[in-house]
């Protein structure tokens, strides 16, 4: 069974962002950029599946700008098999996504597609079930523990009150929550392997599909901020400042 | 036209987070109607019905809707979905589940947790860990938007909506419910608590969270945590407030052994007021605290509960 885990670049999740003073959007010059962190738990969990003889053939996909190849690189140096690299510059919304990853999963056709739960930077949480629907496959959402038979996946997801469990038929698609597992760090001589690794160059046109984003962005601004306050000297001072301004 | 909420519960419960989404809903098409898919669930329906602003209720009771399963619900939000010029949902785990394959079918990008209606076609949203504010436009056609419950008051229980029994959809019959294990406790919902009092690493261990329990039942508190909390295994994973967690805002959020990074502060930096136990007077927690004290923590919250005590809570 092959699978397949879309994996996006996005601001590295340490990097406080900063929003342009001309209200356009957040600033992304020299910026260090990484893999989504769910999307490394995505690529993790597949090359798992990999080692307990689940799965076959992992294909790391990215829309994105050229250096998202960079991204690729990095699943295929956790140990991804090949990669394909949807060029597009510019905001791609989910669902333009979604359509380019349906038209590669009817090429494709993986018995799985593992993504992230969330991406870092639009906080969107939509595109997997967006493909599930546009594919007609079920889904297993934030992936707490993940099992595999042949025509079937049980899925532990992580819910506001507590955990639930879901059996989907295969294909399906499965995101990723935080607790799935611990992704790896490539060691170095898998670095050198995965740079003669092949990653497929396309575009959104080899797919029919128009990236033309539908959302019209008319500003992008900072939140209220907020202000430090006063400090107190022990935990009976702070009940009583907080009783004294009707907090508690 | 009009739009269509859809109802977040638990087949006996409606839950506030549906009374704040109608608010959303009334700013964007009315009528409003309200969607309760489940099973057994009328005490859910007569609720929803109360809700100011709500014209009717529709009500699917049907065992493939028991526990909001994406497939089934996708099928019957896409049954009604022709009658509806916006369609949304609270932003809960649920309505993150099947909102967007709704979207997806309908051909529409979905507006996620939105914090604001500016006009009918014009909404805020967070983007970022909440660290930008997008107003964004969406174009002519269907809305489907999820709601960040936090950002809007709840639609009060003054009305008298009509409440309409309606079909089941076919069940797709690919997915299949199979168990849940559920966190109990007496204590308010994180998410609707007033007061909310969360452990961080700082904590140390499972077992020491009890004394922020005892705290958080002096003051009749929800109890929350940071995702390093969560990992370590203190608490369950519902506890988690932050980015990719649970979004709060009571009136007093209460963080110990918190250092307060971007994705936790995400989760809670709308509350009223803040305070912050941390023994590291650098933590980024205090740029934000109304209230700081630099202490440790096993010093401080048993002082807190003392001095609770002797005032009478
Ligand atoms: C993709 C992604 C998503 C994330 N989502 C979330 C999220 O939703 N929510 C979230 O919270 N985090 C999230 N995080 C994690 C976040 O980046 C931080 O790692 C996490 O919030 C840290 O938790 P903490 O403050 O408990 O731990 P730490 O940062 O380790 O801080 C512990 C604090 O406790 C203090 N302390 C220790 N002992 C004592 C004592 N005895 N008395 C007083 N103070 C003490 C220390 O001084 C320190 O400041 C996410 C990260 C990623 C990459
Ligand atoms: N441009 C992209 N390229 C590859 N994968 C993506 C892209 N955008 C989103 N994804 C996948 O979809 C998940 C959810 O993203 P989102 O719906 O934007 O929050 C991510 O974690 C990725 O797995």
């Amino acid at each position: 069974m092959k699978v397949l885990v879309p994996v996006k670049r996005v601001i590295d999740f340490n990097v406080k962002v900063r929003v342009k003073a001309d209200q356009t959007g957040v600033d992304l010059a020299n910026v260090k950029m990484s893999m989504n962190p769910f999307d490394e738990i995505a690529v993790e969990e597949a090359i798992r599946l990999k080692e307990k003889g689940k799965a076959g053939e992992i294909i790391a996909v990215s829309i994105g700008p050229a250096q998202a190849s960079e991204t690729i690189r990095t699943a295929l140096a956790m140990g991804a098999d090949r990669g394909i690299l949807v060029k597009a510059d510019g905001d791609v919304e989910p669902l333009a996504v979604a359509k380019i990853l349906k038209a590669i999963c009817e090429a494709e056709k993986p018995g799985l597609v593992i993504l992230g739960k969330q991406a870092i930077d639009d906080d969107s949480n939509q595109t997997g079930q967006m493909l599930a629907a546009l594919l007609g496959w079920p889904q297993g959402t934030f992936a707490h523990k993940l099992d595999i038979t042949d025509s079937a996946a049980t899925v532990e997801r992580e819910i506001d009150g507590g955990l639930q469990t879901v059996e989907i038929k295969l294909p399906a698609i499965v995101t990723t929550d935080l607790r799935l597992n611990e992704p790896r760090y490539a060691s170095l001589p898998n670095i050198m392997k995965a740079k003669k690794k092949p990653i497929d160059e396309k575009t959104p046109a080899d797919y029919g599909v128009d990236v033309t984003p539908r959302l019209k962005v008319l500003k992008v601004t900072e939140p209220p901020k907020r202000q430090a306050g006063v400090k107190v000297k022990s935990g009976t001072e702070l009940v009583d400042k907080l009783k004294e301004i009707g907090a508690i | 036209m009009a739009s269509l909420v859809v109802a977040e519960h638990d087949n006996r419960t409606l839950k506030d987070s549906t009374a704040k989404t109608v608010t959303a809903a009334a700013q964007i098409s009315t009528p409003v109607h309200v969607l309760v898919a489940g099973q057994n669930c009328d005490a859910v329906a007569q609720a929803a019905a109360k809700l100011a602003g709500v014209e009717k209720v529709l009500v699917a009771d049907d065992a493939q809707y028991a526990h909001m399963v994406a497939e089934p619900m996708e099928a019957l939000i896409l049954s009604l979905a022709d009658k509806y010029d916006a369609i949304l949902a609270p932003a809960t785990t649920n309505g993150k589940n099947y909102l967007p394959r709704v979207a997806a079918r309908l051909d529409v990008p979905q507006i996620s947790e939105i914090l604001k209606v500016v006009s009918p076609d014009t909404f805020e949203r967070p983007i970022y860990a909440g660290n930008a504010i997008q107003t964004v436009q969406a174009p002519a056609g269907k809305k489907v938007i999820t709601v960040r419950t936090t950002a809007f008051k709840a639609a009060g229980a003054t009305g008298n909506a009509a409440i309409e029994k309606i079909a089941a959809a076919a069940d797709p019959g690919i997915s299949k419910f199979a168990g849940e294990e559920l966190s109990k406790s007496e204590r308010p919902e994180l998410t609707s608590a007033k007061i909310v009092v969360s452990g961080g690493r700082g904590m140390g261990s499972g077992e020491n969270f009890k004394l922020l329990e005892q705290l958080a039942d002096k003051l009749h508190a929800a109890v929350g945590a940071s995702r390093a909390a969560v990992d370590a295994g203190f608490v369950p994973n519902d506890y988690q407030v932050g980015q990719t967690g649970k979004v709060v805002a009571p009136e007093l959020y209460i963080a110990v052994g918190i250092s307060g990074a971007i994705q936790h502060l995400a989760g809670m930096k709308d509350s009223k007021v803040i305070a912050a136990i941390n023994k590291d007077e650098e933590a980024p927690i205090f740029q934000i605290a109304d209230f700081g004290l630099v202490a440790d923590l096993f010093k401080a919250v048993p002082e807190m509960v003392q001095e609770l005590t002797r005032l009478g809570y």
